[in-house]
């Protein structure tokens, strides 16, 4: 038997190590991907074709890059975010939960890293191209 | 590492439906990961060569990838109805269980329908493909 009281038991474990950031940007992203993910959804299910240089064209035109890079990072967050929770739960063993959850957050920046430098690289040579 | 109490005691409940509601959007959102590689593999393949495209768009626009792509069609329609719905909770309203029921069943229908809408939108708008 413990002697000591059920107070002292549950008092200074230390922190959860993080307040409520992680809760917080997964509402604020998800918000913002609701027009994000429409607009994107409604654009491509409206392009006449699937041609590379008619898909160049349309990332390449208007306001399109600067929504379409807005939409990468923000999809890459909230799905990081996202990705992070199912592993924390789900994932037992403390060494292949934190080889895990590094892994998310790598892939998750290269992707966002490799698909925002495609959208810049098709809006600047397509701009230059004229 | 202490022995702590572990949270949720999943088989201590009795089935709801909007148990599989729940599950769902954590399933549609892993789903939703994986697509997102894709759609940069898309946007990658495109500031590419010809033959790097040609390859990605026959793997996403051939029959599997069409399979694949109706699949995270549902996933998207469904995860944006029951995200609204969670936001809708994270302000403190709809969190009566007869209510928590009613939008379960709402969020499906509404997804249903904007997932049709879109398949409409995208075969049958009158744009040759």
């Amino acid at each position: 038997m413990s002697l000591r009281t059920p107070l002292g038991k549950v008092l200074g474990r230390g922190s959860a190590k993080q307040g409520v950031a992680h809760w917080w940007a997964q509402r604020v992203s998800a918000v913002a991907l609701v027009p994000l993910t429409l607009w994107f959804a409604f654009q491509v299910v409206h392009l006449p074709t699937t041609d590379q240089f008619a898909v160049r064209e349309w990332i390449a035109s208007g306001f399109n890059p600067v929504l379409l890079l807005l939409l990468v990072g923000t999809l890459a967050w909230h799905s990081a975010l996202g990705v992070q929770v199912v592993l924390e739960d789900y994932v037992p063993n403390k060494a292949v939960k934190l080889t895990a959850l590094l892994t998310n957050t790598f892939i998750h920046v290269v992707v966002a890293v490799a698909a925002s430098y495609a959208v810049l690289r098709i809006a600047f040579t397509t701009l230059a191209q004229g | 590492m202490p022995q702590r109490p572990l949270s949720p005691h999943l088989s201590v409940y009795r089935f709801a439906y909007t148990m599989a509601t729940s599950i769902a959007h954590r399933a549609s959102g892993i789903v939703l990961s994986v697509g997102l590689l894709l759609l940069a593999w898309w946007f990658i393949a495109a500031a590419g060569d010809e033959a790097g495209y040609a390859l990605a768009v026959a793997v996403i626009g051939g029959g599997f990838g069409k399979l694949l792509l109706a699949g995270w069609l549902i996933a998207f329609c469904y995860h944006l109805c029951n995200g609204l719905r969670h936001l809708n909770w994270d302000v403190g309203r709809g969190l009566e269980k007869a209510e928590a029921r009613r939008s379960a069943a709402v969020v499906i229908a509404v997804s249903a329908v904007l997932a049709l809408a879109f398949v409409f939108a995208a075969f049958f708008s009158g744009v040759p493909r």
